[in-house]
């Protein structure tokens, strides 16, 4: 039976972690080819729902990566998505999602090499957490009966 | 209420205010709203514990608006409430006069929004201490077993919006889940539909909710969805020091403080 | 068919239940959780909750779901292919416990959904439900079933009732349907002879609060009161009201895709809801609540009277009591018979 090849979704910034991402790519570096890239003008235009809806789309994993503090493209963009992320991590937690599907990174336009690893680490620790079975169950786009019981 | 009830007369009468949004006596002893329009409406105004509707919904309410200046009895609640809805441009000075009611029941003639944020901030915004343990029972668990558990919870929620519409935050003229272009939030009543409009609604609310508890004393099923609200609450002051309602300045979701504390961020 | 009357015994209640569930049934029964009572699933007799004088819900869960795949679809190389679901997965159902005004709650909503069309999703579902009711030997201040016709003890739209016959904890049985003669066939040792009980001696007493003709009549003249603006001051626009009614079928139409494929969903809906009768073109005819609540109570007690020879009330009083605000129902129809129009 073939290995579970996580699916991974990646919400990046465009100016930071995608063009980190084509440096990679340039530099010939081989990482795991588990991710779909979702580019960003800026992590601060990332909305929360969006990682529950990758959750509710069949990912496995998410990855949620920009441009480190002070390099922020439109100055602070990032500075006000981290302290969504800081907010939004304890409520998931809360709720019983599971955070250890959901890295954050700061991944810069130089960090090719960066990028491998971050998705190369996440792809290794998706594989053996397993499919995100919990919340499939839930999904409901087959469902037939009463939500009753 | 009597010293309520002659006040209320006096600003009706005199033309201050146009409409005066109280509490009285509903079916079975319970409390609910009053608008007052003529000085003698006020002999139905009453006050006691049970009072804990958040009547700051009806300010934003074109219906109750639309009839001229409003005046409004404030428990700490309403109070809180009011101040952010004027930090977001919903009330204003022009069109509000404020009677508050301390937990001693002693009324107080505020002058303007200012005076009443003076007093609010004597008050620390903090989870009482029962909803605090079911929290930390919630922490001890397993990631699994607190999914279930909101699962279960949640099931029974069939999406009749009375927790949006009891939020004197919810002022959305038209809400998310109300838009289908793209339909952001699922409207049916199922597992994941459910999960999201609850995980919506708290995310929105962070650093805006006053802790009123009106979103789950409306619920007709009594779920304790206000406790995705609470823990946003302990998560303010555990990682920003807390927040409070401000007529100006900064909120906490508005800002940020470029040595926010990140230690899962590689 | 005529009523027949039984007896059962208190021990044979829980016999009954459990013969129901042993032949395959799905029974629903009013569980507590949270202080609310619902109607959920239940294999368990002892799960039953007893003390209650109404349920927070109707039962209409069961033959209309609040969410409901009416079909699916999938894009394919022929084009759009469409599904309609199946019913033969329905199961034979019992609903167990509820009141006379919900039982008749299930014509209200059989008269909607066999209006122009018949539903034959919610058709076949009420084919596979059989109502064992309860008569109510309590009332409280929100219950009004006296003043839209019906009773405490009332037969109509029930298959078997129940009366609690004192204090010893045995039941007069009436099987008023073919369904309930099924349910009686399937366990008959447990449906004695009926010691010549007197019904009436253990109903509640409720006496009309209002007549609901002379409503009926003075809401054809009442379109432009402004009793409709000062009575929905303090509502705000929930859906609580209408999902927990017996009556209120307003559904809303959703396509859930996912990629290639998905299904068309219905959903509770509210009239009372501020977009409910939005249009594309941005207007809406029902702008402001006042307008909203005129709806509800001119659609119960007046169009559908008109339209559908049924009102579109039972008098539970549930609406009353899952108002976060109290608008409470009964108050407001005695109201609107007291203004002089």
């Amino acid at each position: 039976m073939a290995e579970f090849e996580p699916k991974i979704v990646a919400f990046v910034c465009n100016w930071c972690t995608y063009a980190g991402a084509d440096l990679t790519g340039t530099s010939r570096i081989k990482y795991a080819s588990n991710v779909r890239i979702i580019r960003f003008p800026c992590t601060g235009r990332i909305d929360y729902m969006l990682l529950i809806k990758a959750f509710d789309e069949g990912a496995d994993g998410i990855i949620v990566s920009g441009c480190h503090p002070n390099d922020c493209h439109y100055t602070s963009g990032n500075f006000h998505a981290r302290r969504r992320w800081i907010m939004f991590r304890d409520l998931c937690n809360l709720m019983g999602i599971d955070m250890q599907r959901i890295k954050f990174s700061w991944v810069s336009a130089a960090e090719g090499a960066k990028w491998a690893e971050v998705v190369n680490s996440t792809v290794t620790d998706i594989r053996a957490l397993g499919p995100y079975e919990e919340y499939r169950r839930i999904l409901n786009h087959h469902s037939k009966e009463v939500t009753n019981g | 209420m009597d010293e309520l009830k002659n006040k209320v007369r006096e600003l009706l009468g005199s033309g201050t205010v146009k409409v005066f949004i109280g509490y009285t006596t509903g079916t079975a002893g319970t409390k609910r709203a009053l608008f007052a329009e003529k000085p003698e409406d006020a002999e139905g105004l009453v006050f006691d514990s049970s009072c804990i509707q958040n009547l700051a919904v009806y300010v934003t309410k074109q219906e109750v608006k639309e009839k001229g200046m409003m005046g409004i009895s404030a428990t700490l609640p309403v109070m809180r409430s009011l101040v952010q809805l004027a930090r977001e441009n919903q009330v204003s000075d022009s069109g509000i006069k404020v009677i508050g009611i301390t937990p001693e029941s002693r009324l107080i003639d505020f002058g303007n929004l200012s005076e009443v944020e003076k007093y609010i901030h004597q008050f620390q915004l903090e989870i009482d201490q029962k909803n605090r343990d079911m929290l930390e029972k919630l922490d001890k668990m397993t990631v699994s077993e607190r999914w279930q558990f909101w699962l279960k919870e949640l099931e029974p929620c069939f999406k009749c919006y009375a927790c949006r519409a009891a939020c004197p935050m919810c002022y959305c003229h038209r809400c998310t889940v109300e838009y289908n272009q793209p339909q952001w939030i699922p409207v049916p009543s199922h597992a994941s539909g459910n999960l999201q409009w609850h995980i919506m609604r708290a995310v929105h609310l962070v650093g805006r909710c006053i802790d009123c508890d009106a979103c789950a004393n409306a619920c007709p099923l009594a779920i304790p969805f206000n406790l995705l609200n609470k823990r946003m609450i302990e998560d303010a002051r555990k990682h920003f020091g807390g927040y409070q309602p401000v007529l100006s300045g900064d909120h906490l979701m508005s800002t940020f403080k470029p040595d926010d504390k990140e230690n899962f961020i590689r | 068919m005529n009523i027949e009357k039984r007896f059962i015994r208190k021990d044979s209640l829980k016999k009954l239940f459990d013969a129901l569930v042993a032949k395959n049934k799905v029974v629903y029964a009013p569980v507590t959780r949270n202080g609310k009572t619902s109607f959920r699933i239940v294999n368990d007799f002892s799960l039953i909750s007893g003390d209650y004088i109404q349920t927070t819900q109707s039962s209409k869960e069961v033959t209309f779901p609040r969410t409901e795949k009416i079909l699916d679809f999938e894009k394919n190389k022929d084009g759009i292919g469409v599904k309609p679901v199946d019913i033969q997965p329905v199961h034979e159902s019992v609903i167990w416990g509820i009141r006379p005004c919900d039982a008749v709650g299930k014509g209200e909503l059989g008269a909607i959904f066999n209006w122009d069309s018949k539903d034959e999703i919610f058709n076949a579902r009420v084919a596979k439900t059989t109502l064992i009711s309860f008569s109510c030997s309590r009332a409280d201040e929100y219950c009004f079933c006296t003043s839209v016709g019906g009773n405490p003890g009332n037969t109509e739209g029930s298959d078997i009732l129940l009366t609690l016959a004192g204090e010893g904890g045995d039941y007069l049985a009436e099987i008023i349907t073919e369904k309930g003669g099924a349910v009686m066939a399937a366990a008959p040792e447990l449906f004695e002879k009926d010691p010549g009980i007197e019904k009436d001696k253990y109903l509640a007493s409720l006496p009309a609060r209002f007549s609901h003709t002379e409503i009926r009549n003075k809401l054809d003249k009442f379109f432009e009161s402004e009793e409709w603006a000062r009575q929905s001051l303090r509502c705000i626009g929930c859906g609580a009201c209408a999902y927990v009614c017996p009556t209120c079928a307003c559904f809303d139409i959703q396509d859930e895709s996912h990629g290639k494929s998905g299904s068309r969903v219905r959903c509770w809906d509210s009239c009372g809801f501020s977009l409910f009768t939005l249009h594309t073109s941005g207007h809406n005819p029902r702008e402001v609540q006042s307008q909203r609540w005129r709806q509800r109570i001119m659609h119960k007690f007046s169009y559908m009277p008109e339209r559908l020879s049924v009102y579109g009330c039972t008098g539970c009083g549930r609406c009353s009591r899952g108002c976060p605000v109290d608008m409470n129902l009964l108050e407001h129809l005695i109201s609107i018979q007291e203004v002089t129009v």
